[in-house]
């Protein structure tokens, strides 16, 4: 357990600082553009209005909200500030209500939507590649290419389809929006029903196009598994078949899990964009708003939210891969 | 071990001649039946991109038509005034008739046998031309209708226009003024009288309609094809140039600057690309968003993969005889780089160009769609329309022609590369081959 400790610590440590980097560029990037950003903000904010005074206080609001005539590390210590008592300014196009208010609205439909969503993607992927990689025939020669087709489709293809396929054709599911839309979110049964009717959608548009990628992964390690010395001597001592082929597959899998923490940013960012297909009240359906409505405080809120849920997301994939990897703990103990 | 000798032969027949093994790779790769099918998806897609605007020289982005026109072809209705009449012996009532639905044609019948007073034996639903007859002599919208919504009163009431409309024999008249300035007609249309399309002038064939602002849309979609490849190209260059230069320097000079490019290269592959994006492509603002710039953004975001993929390939190699020989031989840096590192490299920085392509492609889509795409009016990228395609409610409209061949290309030139990029893995991995 003493090994673990030392590894856990230093996995906590690295992605505190790469969460330090994340925040430093949420924080300079905007910054770092030519010209003076405040009034370019403002500019793009104030698009259409006449009303002198109007553009004043919107100008102010951001210069205040920058900080903008004190010097750069002023206004970085400002920001971080603001951000550790949870202070992320005041949306625009929500006005009065603060960014974190709108924020902790969404990211629990965010959360509830994605998590379940790339975890049944990734177990049913690899569970495909595996059977592929074994059966062979019609698994691997049919349905694995036919994932792996709908793989290379961007989240919010398929969200479009099955939108158009089972919403409006077929009309057997809602085609937007979270729950009806003649609800109040509260905890009885039929607002319960109906928020597990309107998942489905945006539910099966990730798990289906998370599939393939994860499964052609599964199928290649599997290959190179079976392949491997130890399976040619534990078949040529007759254990039986079904015991070789969980050995195979808990090595298969490994290489599978960190795979799934590279790529999390990539699945959440499409993920992300697939939720505005369904106007689904979530984070990303937030970051449309908030870029339609060129709402800088709010924009900057959701990124910085979006970072650091994947952050945690690739700390857990990889805790969880120090207890499934035996190697991690002997290197522990040397 | 095998690799090494491998390694020999490759070493020795180089010194032979490049222009052999280089022969038979491309025999190799183009043995791989992944690749071929690859290969032969994105070369059909390149030629539509580059022929089809030969053959259709229409400005992609003129809004001929108006807002989601369907597919098919357009013919001017004063040109076929005006056109020669032929008459054909066919009856067109009843192919009009033949249009109505099944749905349509059950609940009539079962209109018919709750409010219209028919005996259920004497309809037959088959028969569209009996049953017809039955409803236009039965049907009254103000028969006593108990127990139907009003909605479903109005819906009769609509079926009902529908149905005289299509087996109204009322003649229609085509008019012309005369020298006083008075209508006048020769007689009524004849029901079995036709003209030649080929005799019709002015016509327009929208194969996929037309999107929201009347473009025709696979005008456009072959013009956003090659823009998005084109983004997709630029982004990918860019990312596998930083990508290779990172790749090299920390996997061969190693030490400390090693150390410090995987810990910026780690960082990089943990924040998600889509957040540096989106906040870049805001901060850079509308106005200087162009094609080119976006394509930028999209490859100053993806290098980490191609550096990580590099590095630890330029590390396997570093070792190796061949490139210990070269060192003692006092050969430069750039030197060793470029004859001893990179010829052994460049089938996974391929790789990764192909890679870095698609993805190129699909991060556009992503960017459009949140409206922080190229801001402009004068080309047309798949991820724009798909953006003006969702934002005016397509799929719910049920325009599928607007979206549908879009995701299609997408997906298409997605897969192509992908399938590509598995072939050469499986020709340049011996390990994955089955």
């Amino acid at each position: 357990m003493k090994g673990y400790k030392k590894y856990y610590t230093n996995k906590v440590l690295w992605y505190l600082l790469t969460l330090l980097v994340a925040v430093i560029l949420n924080f300079l990037l905007p910054r770092l553009m030519p010209g003076n950003p405040v009034s370019a903000i403002a500019v793009r904010a104030s698009k259409g209005m006449t009303d002198k005074t109007a553009i004043q206080k919107i100008y102010e609001e951001y210069a205040q909200t920058f900080g903008v005539n004190q010097p750069l590390y002023i206004q970085f210590f400002e920001f971080i500030k603001n951000l550790f008592k949870g202070n992320l300014g005041t949306s625009f196009t929500y006005y009065p209500r603060t960014v974190s208010d709108i924020l902790s609205k969404s990211i629990g439909w965010t959360i509830a939507l994605q998590l379940p969503a790339i975890i049944v993607g990734w177990l049913l992927g690899n569970v495909l590649g595996a059977v592929a990689a074994y059966v062979r025939g019609a698994w691997d020669k049919g349905i694995l290419p036919f994932f792996l087709f709908l793989s290379n489709m961007p989240a919010f293809g398929m969200a479009i389809l099955l939108q158009f396929y089972l919403g409006v054709y077929l009309k057997l599911f809602p085609t937007s929006l979270g729950y009806g839309y003649n609800m109040a979110p509260n905890m009885s049964l039929s607002f319960i029903g109906s928020v597990i009717y309107h998942y489905q959608l945006p539910f099966w548009s990730i798990v289906l196009i998370t599939i393939g990628g994860q499964a052609i992964g599964m199928r290649s390690m599997s290959i190179y598994e079976l392949n491997a010395d130890y399976v040619k001597y534990s078949r040529f001592l007759g254990i039986e078949d079904r015991k070789i082929v969980k050995y195979v597959f808990r090595n298969a899998m490994l290489p599978q899990i960190t795979g799934l923490a590279l790529s999390l940013g990539t699945m959440v960012g499409g993920a992300l964009v697939a939720e505005i297909i369904f106007s689904y009240p979530g984070l990303g359906t937030t970051l449309l708003t908030a870029i339609t409505g060129r709402d800088y405080p709010l924009i900057s809120g959701c990124t910085l939210i979006i970072t650091i849920m994947v952050l945690i997301a690739n700390l857990l994939v990889e805790i969880l891969y120090g207890f499934i990897d035996p190697r991690v703990k002997a290197n522990q103990q040397d | 071990m095998d690799l090494s000798t491998h390694e020999l032969k490759q070493i020795s027949k180089t010194d032979i001649g490049g222009g052999i093994i280089m022969k038979n790779m491309i025999k190799q790769v183009f043995h791989s039946s992944k690749f071929v099918i690859g290969f032969v998806i994105f070369i059909v897609l390149l030629c539509t991109i580059i022929f089809y605007p030969l053959l259709v020289t229409d400005d992609p982005l003129s809004m001929v038509g108006g807002l989601f026109y369907k597919p098919g072809t357009y013919v001017s209705v004063k040109d076929v005034a005006q056109t020669d009449q032929y008459t054909l012996k066919i009856n067109t009532s009843s192919v009009k008739l033949q249009s109505i639905s099944k749905a349509d044609k059950e609940s009539m019948a079962s209109w018919l046998i709750k409010f219209g007073n028919v005996k259920k034996s004497e309809i037959d639903t088959n028969n569209i031309q009996s049953l017809v007859n039955l409803w236009l002599k039965n049907y009254n919208s103000s028969a006593d209708q108990t127990g139907l919504l009003s909605a479903e009163k109005k819906q009769y009431v609509r079926l009902n226009d529908k149905i005289n409309k299509l087996a109204s024999n009322e003649d229609i008249y085509i008019a012309a003024k005369d020298k006083d300035g008075v209508l006048k007609s020769n007689a009524p249309i004849d029901s079995r009288s036709f003209v030649n399309t080929k005799d019709v002038l002015n016509k327009r064939t929208f194969i996929l309609g037309t999107d929201n602002f009347g473009r025709d849309v696979l005008t456009e979609l072959a013009a956003a094809m090659g823009t998005s490849l084109k983004i997709g190209l630029v982004a990918g260059i860019i990312a596998t140039m930083l990508g290779l230069l990172l790749g090299l320097l920390a996997g061969y000079v190693g030490g400390t600057l090693d150390d410090f490019i995987m810990f910026i290269t780690n960082i990089f592959t943990v924040i998600p690309s889509f957040i540096l994006l989106v906040l870049i492509s805001f901060s850079v603002g509308e106005s200087a968003r162009g094609v080119m710039l976006t394509a930028s953004i999209i490859g100053i975001t993806s290098w980490p993969w191609t550096t990580r993929s590099v590095r630890s390939q330029v590390i396997s190699l570093r070792n190796r005889d061949h490139v210990n020989l070269s060192k003692l031989s006092g050969h430069s840096l750039p030197k060793i780089i470029l004859t001893d590192i990179l010829p052994y490299i460049a089938s996974y920085v391929v790789m990764a160009f192909i890679l870095q392509i698609s993805s190129g492609i699909l991060a556009e889509a992503q960017l459009s769609m949140l409206g922080l795409g190229p801001a402009t009016t004068k080309v047309s990228t798949l991820g724009l329309m798909m953006n003006w395609a969702i934002a005016n409610t397509a799929p719910l409209s049920g325009s599928w022609w607007a979206f549908l061949p879009v995701i299609l290309a997408i997906t298409l030139i997605s897969f192509s590369l992908n399938l590509m990029n598995t072939g050469l893995d499986q020709v340049f991995n011996p390990q994955l081959r089955d």
